[in-house]
């Protein structure tokens, strides 16, 4: 950056450019859980957030934080993180009571530090369901996610050559809506908002991705059978309170819930898969 | 080629109402369904009741008429008691229901969040559905013991209290001030679970269409309203004295017998 913008544009004499943008800085108090392992307690402890940019992430500014926890020799926060653009699905985080913070549609490691302001007190909690056990701080484990995705959330191919583009006709509102689901990051927030820690919207994001496309149809009720199943042993039920599409950094709709329910319903009436087997 | 299985492709598979029942998804039908059952009930037994605006006569003649349903073609009292059975039914499957769920959802956050949460959607009536039931099915209880089997010491009407008067037992009823209080509480509580159940209906047996999305809330908000106003209209307009109980009870009696 500093390369390209400290060398003179266009003619001969004209003006360096000025720096674009002098941030602002910002002081907060942080409450973070801390929390030493699955079987410690845990606390809230306070810090002094000093200095922050308002240009920061979220994550950002945990960092800084951490640097100066290693400069005073002590532990840093720990805290899930990987892609930091909203797309991996590794962030976390209770922020003031809401997952992935106050800002709608957006992942913690999206959200600058110029949504809160000067003197704030931020509370900072990991995700919590049982099936979400705290590993470490703010790290959950979410591999709950994984054993859901493992009953059905594919789509079973001859693995040959590549088949032609366009060769299975997709109607463009159809493509939409299932691309719409297949923008869900598995991050959590769905079950972490939830009252009853129901994992559904998740679910059933998953399923309506697969279960709208023409792909997805040779597999669509057992695949709904099995998803649905093995949500249930792990997590709590739906009672509608839409919490969860509030939450999603990706703003999926609790309309996929009502999908994923019609489509367990027929998966339990169907049993083509037991004719001519014998009792 | 690994194909995807049910879990339970290779058992074998118990009875489908069972199996359904077995699943969250499929209590949720249930809840919905009776839930619906509940609600024609509470809207027939609300309309049924304006008869109370045309005096003793006819509503006595409608409370007989509710026995005598089907008559020629059931023995008496066959129809009402099959559509009470009906009720029953819908009351223990709503409830067990909900019994067996709010385990399930305690189940799924044991350690609960140590700090405040910040509702984005969820409102008071979807996150108080389990005490506007509690409260209304204790009324619910009450109710009954006070008009349908008259016990001592509830029932309106104190000693002059007789089966199948049903006028002068339902009006020197409401006359009590204190029992006036108590069906406003139980309504509102009523109008709050409806509210939301009404609504979540939809969603929970999968009606999900944007051509009528956009009116489930009203649906709800109508539904309720509807209910809830009728049903108010009762102790308040017997407060008010605009209905009044008969001198003594009036004996009904129907034609020609």
């Amino acid at each position: 950056m500093t390369a390209t913008m400290n060398r003179p544009l266009g003619e001969p004499g004209a003006s360096r450019p000025k720096p674009v943008h002098v941030s602002k800085t910002i002081n907060l108090t942080l409450k973070v859980w801390r929390q030493k392992g699955p079987k410690d307690t845990g606390r809230f402890e306070t810090y002094k957030a000093e200095g922050i940019s308002e240009d920061m992430s979220f994550l950002e500014m945990l960092d800084v934080i951490n640097e100066r926890l290693l400069a005073e020799n002590k532990e840093p926060i720990t805290f899930d993180h990987d892609c930091r653009e909203g797309i991996c699905g590794s962030c976390s985080l209770m922020i003031n009571g809401i997952p992935h913070g106050p800002e709608t549609a957006t992942a913690t490691c999206q959200l600058h530090m110029r949504k809160f302001h000067d003197g704030q007190e931020v509370v900072v909690e990991p995700f919590r369901a049982t099936s979400f056990p705290i590993v470490k701080d703010l790290m959950v484990d979410r591999s709950a996610f994984d054993r859901i995705v493992e009953a059905g959330g594919y789509i079973t191919v001859f693995p040959g050559s590549a088949p032609d583009a366009n060769l299975i006709p997709v109607p463009k509102p159809v493509a939409d809506a299932a691309f719409i689901a297949a923008a869900c990051i598995g991050c959590g927030a769905c079950v972490a908002a939830c009252p009853n820690g129901a994992a559904n919207l998740f679910t059933a994001a998953k399923i309506g991705h697969m279960n709208l496309l023409p792909q997805g149809q040779a597999e669509r009720y057992a695949r709904t059978e099995a998803m649905v199943d093995t949500m249930e042993k792990f997590f709590g039920s739906c009672t509608n309170h839409g919490e969860c599409q509030e939450a999603c950094p990706k703003e999926i709709s609790i309309d996929y819930i009502a999908l994923m329910n019609k489509d367990y319903l027929r998966s339990k009436l169907k049993n083509r898969r037991y004719l001519s087997r014998k009792p | 080629m690994a194909a995807v299985t049910a879990d339970n492709a290779v058992k074998r598979r118990l009875p489908f109402p069972i199996e359904f029942y077995r699943s969250a998804i499929g209590k949720k039908y249930v809840m919905a369904a009776t839930g619906m059952g509940l609600v024609l009930f509470a809207l027939a037994h609300m309309v049924g009741n304006l008869k109370m605006y045309l005096g003793a006569a006819e509503f006595d003649h409608y409370a007989h008429f509710l026995r005598e349903l089907l008559v020629p073609i059931l023995p008496r009292t066959v129809t009402l008691w099959l559509l009470r059975l009906g009720l029953i039914a819908c009351f223990v499957l709503h409830t067990h229901c909900a019994y067996s769920l709010t385990m399930m959802n305690r189940r799924a956050r044991t350690v609960d969040y140590q700090s405040k949460r910040d509702y984005l959607a969820a409102n008071f009536a979807s996150r108080s559905m389990r005490w506007t039931g509690i409260i209304f099915t204790l009324f619910l209880f009450w109710h009954l013991a006070d008009l349908t089997w008259g016990v001592k010491g509830i029932r309106g009407g104190g000693d002059t209290w007789k089966r199948g008067f049903a006028y002068y037992n339902l009006t020197s009823s409401l006359g009590r001030p204190i029992v006036a209080v108590l069906y406003i509480v139980a309504n509102i509580a009523l109008g709050v679970h409806l509210f939301h159940g009404a609504w979540s209906f939809f969603q929970s047996v999968g009606w999900n269409n944007p051509r009528f999305n956009a009116w489930r809330k009203k649906f709800a908000i109508g539904l309720s309203a509807v209910i809830v106003l009728g049903n108010l209209s009762f102790p308040i307009l017997r407060q008010f004295g605009v209905t009044k109980p008969s001198k003594a009870p009036i004996e009904y009696t129907p034609n020609g017998s």
